[in-house]
């Protein structure tokens, strides 16, 4: 029996046409973490390789990061808001749960009536949302899709917890995926490990808020009831990084059809100094291989991390369009996405 | 075929001197990984995981704690490898 419905019509492939990042104006050193820790400097550094991260204020919502970021990738792609036909926001760390925060900016930006959506993938988000994106534009449903990554994980973070309180930040990065004459976004290896599903996690769901539940919730020294934080096994998380995600980079290599001597940058998810250097040992990453250290000055922003320091690499001269770009996220699922990118 | 206590602590050596800059000759059975060869916490990780895969055995996080030495940790390759 022949389908009666039309073969859909597609760009031939995707790329990446243009990026954009925000961080916000408050930048936080280590000694402000120490405030509420037993730590040092010189442990944070060493274990993390993170001297500063920045915390959104008041006004710099969620909403209002990804505007910003957005905006950027617009200008830098060369189009207009209103070509917009797709927007996917990633987050963990927006509190309204309807509707969307993708609907929210997608009006802000003016870009007209695109679909929008948000999607939850943690730290794997960036490449979760570059892949879907990819799809939206090879199949034919969007022509040119917004990609944001954006958290406020401050509002997420135990500041007494030693494990978590100097690792996260805030911040927003984005993308603008459209059609392409040749291949820009490479095939995408991901997955999840849902086995490993509590090794970073919110500490109780906010259904333990419900009045009949308060008893349930974890209470602070004072008795008072402590807000939902990221909590995360730290030294399982690691291994599992190191010792898993360099295997999943691998692939994405080998699925695009290149070898790390092909490579000129190298965009790992920021979530620890320690992971990146491992990461670049175990792949074999040849010297000219530019590697993302943006964590330094970043933190760990989860999905906002890699294209954050996309741009960053891009606007200090470390990296320049047209080069080809390994990316891989990872994090709470525990779920990864990497794959090979042109750089816009 | 299994390992012999010489070549594990040789293999470990390796591995030590490779992630963490340490002498392979620094690296005896009696020597603490974090207090005499340097080996932090998350180097620690990145040992262990170099040496399930160098001898073929399964070092849980849960036992990694109790791997002080490299005795300990030679001990306990010669135990559970396959
Ligand atoms: C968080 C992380 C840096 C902690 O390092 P770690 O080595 O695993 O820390 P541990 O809890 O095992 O503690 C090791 C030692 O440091 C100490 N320590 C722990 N936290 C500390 C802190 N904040 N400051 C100073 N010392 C600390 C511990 O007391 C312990 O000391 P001891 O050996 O004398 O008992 C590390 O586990 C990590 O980054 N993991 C990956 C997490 C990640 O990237 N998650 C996001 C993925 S998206």
């Amino acid at each position: 029996m022949t389908s009666k419905i039309k073969p859909p019509k597609g760009a031939p492939y995707a790329r990446i046409m243009g990026v954009g990042g925000y961080r916000p104006v408050q930048v936080v050193p280590n000694e402000e973490i120490l405030k509420h820790i037993d730590s040092s400097d010189e442990w944070i550094r060493s274990r993390s390789g993170i001297a500063t991260r920045h915390w959104a204020g008041p006004d710099e919502t969620v909403a209002a990061m990804s505007v910003e970021a957005a905006g950027k990738a617009i200008a830098d792609a060369g189009i207009t808001a209103e070509q917009i036909d797709a927007v996917i926001i990633s987050t963990v760390s927006h509190f309204m749960q309807t509707p969307s925060v993708a609907t929210e900016i997608a009006h802000a930006l003016g870009a007209g009536k695109p679909a929008a959506f948000d999607i939850s993938a943690a730290c794997a988000g960036f490449g979760y949302g570059l892949t879907l994106a990819k799809g939206l534009v090879v199949e034919g449903s969007a022509s040119h899709v917004l990609v944001v990554g954006v958290e406020r994980l401050s509002d997420l973070t135990d500041m007494t917890d030693r494990a978590t309180a100097f690792l996260f930040g805030d911040g927003a990065g984005a993308v603008i995926v459209g059609p392409a004459e040749e291949p820009g976004i490479g095939p995408t290896i991901w997955g999840s490990e849902g086995d490993k599903n509590t090794t970073i996690k919110q500490t109780v769901g906010w259904d333990k808020f419900r009045v009949g539940d308060l008893g349930l919730l974890p209470l602070d020294e004072d008795g008072g009831i402590k807000f939902p934080a990221i909590t995360q096994e730290g030294q399982t998380v690691f291994r599992w990084a190191v010792y898993e995600m360099a295997k999943v980079a691998q692939q994405a290599l080998d699925a695009a059809g290149i070898t790390a001597d092909d490579l000129d940058v190298f965009i790992p998810h920021q979530a620890n100094m320690r992971i990146i250097d491992s990461m670049v040992k175990t792949l074999k990453l040849p010297e000219h291989v530019e590697v993302a250290r943006d964590i330094e000055t970043t933190g760990n922003t989860s999905a906002a991390s890699i294209p954050l320091a996309m741009e960053r690499m891009l606007a200090t001269g470390q990296a320049k369009s047209g080069d080809t770009a390994l990316v891989i996220g990872f994090g709470a699922g525990l779920v990864y996405a990497a794959t090979v990118v042109t750089l816009p | 075929m299994a390992a012999t206590q010489e070549e594990i602590v040789a293999g470990l050596a390796e591995i030590v001197n490779e992630i963490a800059g340490i002498p392979v000759e620094d690296v005896q059975l009696d020597k603490s990984f974090t207090d005499d060869l340097d080996v932090d916490s998350l180097s620690m990780v990145e040992v262990v995981v170099a040496a399930e895969e160098r001898f073929d055995v399964k070092i849980p996080d849960d036992d990694v704690k109790n791997l002080k030495t490299v005795g300990d940790a030679t001990s306990y390759i010669l135990k559970h490898q396959s």
